[in-house]
């Protein structure tokens, strides 16, 4: 039973984060529920560890325990989606989807856009919800997923281009237009 | 600067992520290089269009409430099967775990695929530019082994061997962690006079062989293996003292 000072503090620091903790989960379980499964284990285990926690920053601080809950989740629940082999390197020029404004006006549809984020391997999915939505550094990023700082660039390089990928296939399949 | 170097670092320069001077660099190519400047201002419509409030799932409405409830409580679910982690005693002990787990399960995942000797070396080349570029050339500033060598446990299934021949001009700086042939690889940092040396290592299965040499890029890059440890030297210093360096490598018991 954590004590009552110590439970307002953590209510004080890591519930602000409520936003952003459920964002990563929903985005990486793909539901509802069991985001909010996840997300309530995220925080108990939070507050538990709470007492060693001494940085300044909290919210890449919880939202490293939501990822480790949610791959946790994920090798117990779909490990189909996590045998994917992650091809890092970047290859020179990622080619050329079409005219670029065309593309990504037709893709400003936001149904389809959320529609390629889903199709990513969850390796990808999590570097691009970390670094576009949440607006982490590679740093920081770096310490939540445990890749070294040189991974998260190539990996966001990669993740970007799939998703490029997937959104001029959405397109052109008509999918949310 | 060239194309393939701008597209290996336009990712850091669209996320903020490049020290002052390579943002120069990269705006001056954007600026005159209208490829490199297409790849940017997709790079940047994307994250305009993912960035965006609608995509963002805002928790239901009453969570907050029955996570306030749960938490006074401070009962985990211990029930079920993958909360069973949930009895760690420290984020320390929690964050050492999953960083094994991560690893074993990148291994067991990764593994069978082995890059061949021309993919290796490039991902070296590419390795080195970037660690160059991006600042973050150092995890572990030392020019003592004997603090670089343990930094690295815990974080490696291996040791990696970790020599200092600053009496002959090649002075340690420290090592780092990198990702290459698809596994968690010791990166060591020496120096020569103001040329940088990246010591790439890792543990192979393959037969031990001798010196072999590539230039690529303009860097020289020397590979050996030796009692099943592979190493790849990469560096812009002239191939005599790399030469130089690697033989004293290889030639340690």
């Amino acid at each position: 039973m954590p004590e009552k000072a110590e439970l307002a503090r953590f209510e004080q620091v890591v519930l602000p984060h409520l936003g952003a903790a459920y964002n990563l989960a929903r985005w990486i379980t793909g539901n509802d529920h069991d985001a909010e499964d996840v997300v309530q284990e995220s925080y108990l285990r939070a507050l538990k560890f709470f007492g060693g926690f001494r940085g300044e920053n909290s919210r890449p601080w919880l939202l490293t325990i939501v990822r480790n809950t949610c791959f946790t989740w994920l090798r117990q629940n779909r490990f189909s989606e996590l045998s994917t082999e992650l091809d890092e390197q970047i290859h020179g020029r990622e080619r050329e989807p079409g005219n670029p404004e065309s593309m990504l006006l037709a893709a400003a549809q936001s149904e389809m856009v959320r529609k390629a984020i889903e199709e990513l391997p969850p390796e990808f999915r999590e570097v691009i919800i970390l670094r576009e939505m949440e607006d982490l550094s590679y740093k920081e990023i770096s310490a939540i997923a445990s890749i070294p700082v040189g991974t998260v660039m190539s990996r966001l390089a990669r993740a970007r281009s799939k998703l490029q990928e997937l959104l001029s296939r959405l397109r052109t399949s008509g999918v949310g237009a | 600067m060239n194309c393939r170097e701008a597209q290996e670092l336009i990712h850091g320069f669209v996320d903020g992520e490049l020290g002052l001077v390579w943002n120069l660099e990269m705006e001056r190519h954007i600026h005159e290089c209208p490829g490199c400047s297409g790849t940017h201002e997709r790079l940047r419509a994307m994250h305009t269009v993912v960035s965006d409030n609608s995509l963002y799932f805002q928790p239901p409405a009453g969570l907050e409430d029955r996570l306030r409830a749960r938490l006074r409580k401070g009962s985990s679910v211990e029930n079920r099967a993958w909360t069973s982690l949930a009895s760690w005693r420290g984020i320390g002990i929690a964050a050492a775990l999953v960083l094994c787990i991560a690893g074993t399960w990148q291994v067991a995942m990764m593994r069978p695929r082995s890059s061949t000797t021309e993919t290796i070396g490039q991902e070296v080349v590419a390795s080195h530019v970037r660690s160059l570029m991006a600042a973050h050339l150092i995890d572990v500033p030392s020019s003592d082994r004997h603090t670089v060598k343990p930094w690295f446990n815990g974080k490696l299934d291996f040791s990696p061997v970790v020599a200092d021949f600053a009496d002959r001009g090649f002075v340690l700086d420290g090592g780092r962690l990198e990702y290459l042939d698809n596994r968690a690889v010791a990166a060591l940092v020496y120096r020569r006079r103001q040329h940088v040396i990246n010591l790439f290592t890792w543990p192979t299965s393959e037969p031990d062989w001798a010196i072999r040499t590539f230039d690529r890029q303009g860097y020289h890059v020397f590979n050996w293996t030796k009692y099943h440890v592979t190493y790849w030297a990469v560096s812009d210093l002239n191939s005599e003292e790399l030469r130089q360096f690697a033989e004293m490598l290889r030639n340690m018991d």
